[in-house]
């Protein structure tokens, strides 16, 4: 096909209210509906709505306010903006290991004029759209040619890499097996993935064997926190604590014991699906999870239902990021990875988690809004 | 046009599948963490559904029971001791200060014992108690029973505190415990519970962590008023291993005894394991002043004390060898073969060299004399000389191999290394090596530098030509460690012939006529003795007064010369190696000697490396 180079089409039939319409409300919704747990839950954690539940329904409304006007921004004109967007962040991850401060022992966060963010939230973002940009016009053929794979691996590592180096293994892990879900899906072949993740026992098994004992020790801690009970081990122990008192029915709202006697420590941030789960017991962590579910499945359907390459890799990104935060989140508070310092999205007490999870969506948003729209062929 | 949109189709093909994938993949993880959850709170949760609902769970950690420390034959002699102690839990009284008011009516408290637990309030959480008061007598315990009613929130409990049996005897090497300071606690999170002591010096540091064992944990249920109603679940801390010590202690008592009011130190090892078997250093301390804090007037008496008993001399106590060197430089000479086997050398009774004149001690000159009898009378000359040949990098790097000036391996933190010197050293400060100072090293003075132990690593890898390394680790948790075994230690790699030149030599110091040490022929039958002499002066002597009837016992006890002796036993089947230095006590054939002559013969009769149980009372016997 032979098309002009046009950027946007200037569609009459495509104007802002028409486009506000095309939002997925029932998505908007869900959305809400996890803020609000947000909410009860935090109402709950701080004994009151002071001093996390209105702050957090305050920065929430505003961040839908953003997320919407990101839905309204054309998908193309995102998409031109991909790679900046991932030098950008690329920038401020080598910023914050020169500059950073360190918080808990790590360099994370750097301060924007007041506004403190930890830039690995945004790497993830501009990785996953500077992937999809990258894959955007490789056909099934051109992504079977190893050499056009190297500029994606190398996208992957170098974020990887720094973040590996504030050090953050956690923030590290997920944006490794994100980037490798989008080129999975961009069409990675089978025989390069099982190639790829075959040595992966034995690398880790040499690096295990040539570390000094103390390093191995930490590790050992590390996968087994409850070994550690003055240490790592503590938070988990008290959070399981506070679950199983949980039960299968909870003890009411504002009734459970552990949190509020601050047995539980960090219950506003790490440790709000245990609040969550002590107070309304398994049935309410249990809804929580398939509100999750809802969520996540509604990002895929976006990501089929886009298309345009660009659009449907984005929106999978995003997805599986979000998917990731919930999955370390509530498998670290059950003590079934060993992993710490990950909020639940959307429900943990924090303005700059929220400002990037909705960002993200604000993104998978304009997949939804643009997801008929052509792109602009490049003459071949 | 058609072909391209197959193309399209393809990859949005693979798109679908691999994105219903992964959709498929993430519902399937989120499965498991919904049955995993359901674990968590249902199934093990059962046992942390409260009794009632305003009770709650609470963890409590447990200190663990540090190790002991035991000697060879399993005597304590690092336990612990039951510490009975009166606790107060502030949540469970009105009025914190009617309370102590009541206690101390009972048992005196003392005006900066009442602020020390105001303190420690502040700090502390309200359900965690806190200590009143340690080490309660009976009747002190009986006292605060009978008041029980009128002390609210008081109660007695039993904790443990560190003894140590024998006291100065082995204070160098067991060291002594203190509590934790900060910086222990961020390393480890243990330390921070009540009654927990570190290591501070001796094998008490050197094994800390084998020793301090792991915390337990305990979650009960205790109701609003923080009783505790039942336990949930208990996980055992691990109590410290045992350490079991190379020391026989009886010995070192002995040793220690006959050392007296003199500065000095002495080893006893088995020569062909490197056990070390009594390390001894006079004057002593008692370490269990240091569990709860020395006082301002002790510690000036000990750091005032000229006779430095907080240092442990054996090992890091720093003498010049003098003469006992002389067995490595001869064997640096045969090694190097700037002498030979059968090599004889004279002494006038001086060494010219240039301008300086090198003295033997002996005025008139021994003569011609080979290895060994130059050895048996210990002269001068004929080393000066064997060592100008040589040169100092030659004779050090054999003495580095005998544990000279090198780290000997012992685990005690504190000991030292002593110094060999070579040109390369003194070029790192600043100095061009003099010839000289060669000539110096030839009889052990000069710059050498060694520590009683390493004299006594030295004399046992003479006598048995293989590597040994000193160590006081026999044992942790019951479990034999490495090195017990002769074989586990490494050959020397030095000719026989040559250790064997030395061996006799050393023979004829003490059991021929005209050897330098014959006040240290033991009598225990069909036993001889192997020994080598050494008097290291402090101050050198000028060649008037030394023409003028110098008399080194005239002089102020700090400026006398140092005395020492080294030797093994028995001479043809070498088992036991015995280092004495007795600082400031003239000349090593008249102090030092006849004090390793009666260690040597304790060790003999005692003969502790050939029995599993403390042999009879042999040792005591004769003291």
């Amino acid at each position: 096909m032979i098309t002009a180079r046009r950027l946007i089409r200037a569609e009459p039939s495509f104007g802002l209210l028409n486009k506000f319409w095309q939002v997925s409300w029932l998505y908007v919704l869900l959305l809400c509906t996890l803020a609000g747990v947000g909410y009860v839950a935090l109402y709950s954690a701080g004994g009151g709505p002071e001093p996390y539940a209105t702050k957090h329904i305050l920065r929430f409304g505003f961040s839908l306010l953003m997320m919407l006007s990101i839905a309204m921004i054309d998908i193309r004109f995102i998409a031109r903006f991909s790679y900046p967007i991932y030098a950008l962040a690329i920038g401020l991850l080598v910023l914050v290991l020169r500059m950073g401060h360190v918080g808990k022992g790590a360099q994370r966060w750097i301060d924007l004029g007041g506004l403190q963010m930890q830039p690995s939230e945004l790497a993830k973002i501009a990785l996953v759209m500077a992937l999809a940009a990258w894959f955007h016009r490789a056909s099934w053929e051109r992504v079977g040619n190893p050499l056009f794979l190297i500029p994606p691996a190398l996208m992957v590592l170098l974020p990887v890499g720094l973040i590996l180096k504030e050090p953050n293994l956690g923030t590290a892990v997920i944006t490794a097996i994100m980037g490798g879900c989008v080129i999975l899906a961009a069409g990675l072949r089978w025989w390069k993935v099982a190639a790829l993740l075959a040595p992966l026992p034995f690398l880790g098994q040499f690096v295990f064997n040539h570390m000094h004992d103390y390093q191995r020790a930490r590790i050992t801690t590390f996968m087994d926190p409850e070994s550690d009970p003055l240490g790592a081990g503590y938070n988990i122990i008290q959070s399981k604590i506070a679950l199983g008192s949980g039960g299968m029915f909870g003890k009411g709202f504002m009734q459970g014991t552990q949190g509020h006697l601050n047995f539980l420590p960090e219950k506003q941030t790490d440790f709000i699906f245990t609040m969550i789960a002590e107070d309304f017991g398994l049935v309410g962590g249990l809804a929580v999870m398939g509100l999750l579910a809802l969520i996540i499945m509604g990002g895929l359907t976006i990501a089929l239902r886009c298309r345009h390459q660009y659009g449907r890799l984005l929106a999978l990104g995003i997805t599986v990021n979000f998917f990731l935060y919930c999955f370390v989140n509530i498998a670290m508070v059950m003590g079934a990875i060993p992993v710490g310092g990950v909020p639940l999205p959307l429900v943990s007490h924090g303005g700059s988690a929220m400002l990037t999870v909705m960002f993200g969506f604000g993104l998978l948003m304009s997949v939804h809004v643009h997801r008929d729209v052509e792109f602009a062929q490049r003459e071949e | 046009m058609s072909q391209q949109f197959k193309r399209e189709n393809k990859r949005s093909g693979v798109f679908t599948r691999r994105a219903l994938l992964i959709g498929a993949g993430q519902l399937g993880i989120l499965g498991a963490l919904a049955a995993k959850l359901y674990q968590v709170q249902v199934v093990e949760g059962e046992r942390y559904s409260t009794l009632a609902e305003s009770n709650r769970i609470s963890a409590r950690l447990t200190a663990p029971t540090r190790g002991r420390v035991l000697d060879r034959f399993g005597v304590p002699v690092a336990g612990n001791k039951l510490n009975w102690r009166a606790l107060l839990t502030v949540e469970q009284t009105d009025s914190v200060d009617a309370t102590l008011d009541a206690f101390a009516k009972v048992v005196a408290l003392a005006d900066h014992e009442r602020a020390r637990i105001e303190r420690e309030m502040r700090k502390r959480r309200r359900f965690i108690p806190l200590v009143v008061r340690e080490f309660l007598s009976w009747e002190e315990m009986a006292k605060l029973e009978v008041n029980a009613p009128d002390l609210p929130g008081i109660f007695v409990d039993v904790g443990t505190t560190r003894i140590y049996p024998f006291g100065p005897a082995l204070a160098h090497v067991v060291g002594y415990v203190a509590p934790p300071n900060d910086a222990d606690v961020a390393e480890d999170p243990m330390l921070a519970l009540p009654g927990i002591r570190v290591g501070r010096a001796g094998m008490e540091k050197a094994q800390d962590v084998a020793l301090r064992g792991k915390a337990g944990a305990t979650q009960m249920e205790v109701n609003a008023v923080g009783r505790v109603i039942r336990e949930l679940d208990r996980v055992e801390g691990q109590a410290g291993a045992d350490l079991g010590l190379t020391i026989d202690v009886a010995l070192q008592n002995q040793v220690l005894k006959r050392l007296g009011s003199e500065s000095a130190s002495a080893v006893v090892m088995d020569c062909r394991n490197g056990e070390v078997l009594a390390m001894t250093s006079a004057p002593s301390f008692d370490p269990s002043l240091f569990n709860s804090g020395v006082s301002q007037a002790q510690w000036v008496q000990w750091t005032s004390n000229r006779k430095a008993p907080l240092i442990n001399k054996a090992a890091a106590g720093v003498y010049a060898p003098g003469s006992t060197f002389k067995m490595a430089v001869a064997i640096a000479g045969l090694e190097a073969k700037t002498i030979g086997p059968g090599s004889r050398i004279n002494c006038p009774g001086f060494l010219d060299l240039g301008d300086t004149r090198f003295h033997c001690w002996s005025k008139n000159g021994h003569g011609s004399l080979d290895v060994r009898n130059a050895l048996k009378h210990s002269c001068d000359v004929f080393f000066y000389e064997v060592a100008r040949r040589t040169g100092i990098d030659r004779v050090a790097a054999t003495a580095n191999r005998f544990g000279i000036g090198v780290d000997t391996g012992i685990e005690l933190p504190g000991a030292r290394k002593g110094l060999m010197p070579t040109k390369a050293w003194r070029q790192r400060h600043g100095h061009a090596w003099n010839i000289g100072d060669t000539i110096s090293c030839g009889i052990g003075q000069g710059y050498i530098q060694t520590t009683p132990l390493a004299l006594c690593t030295y004399v046992s890898r003479v006598a048995t030509g293989r590597a040994v390394e000193p160590h006081l680790t026999r044992s942790l948790g019951g479990a034999i460690q490495h090195g017990v075994q002769p074989t586990d230690w490494p050959a020397l790699g030095l000719p026989e012939q040559y250790l064997h030149l030395c061996r006799e030599g050393m023979w004829a110091v003490v059991n021929e006529a005209g050897g330098t040490a014959p006040a240290a022929r033991v009598a225990v039958p069909g036993v001889t003795l192997a020994g080598k002499t050494g008097s290291t002066q402090v101050r050198r002597v000028s060649r008037e007064a030394r023409e003028h009837g110098f008399k080194s016992e005239n002089l102020p006890w700090e400026f006398r010369p140092h005395a020492l002796f080294v030797c093994y036993a028995p001479y043809d089947a070498p088992r036991y190696a015995v280092s004495v230095v007795v600082e400031h006590g003239n000349a090593g054939a008249a102090a030092a000697a006849p004090l390793a002559r009666e260690i040597m013969t304790d060790v003999l009769l005692r003969d502790p490396v050939n029995h599993t149980e403390p042999p009879g009372q042999k040792v005591a016997d004769r003291a």
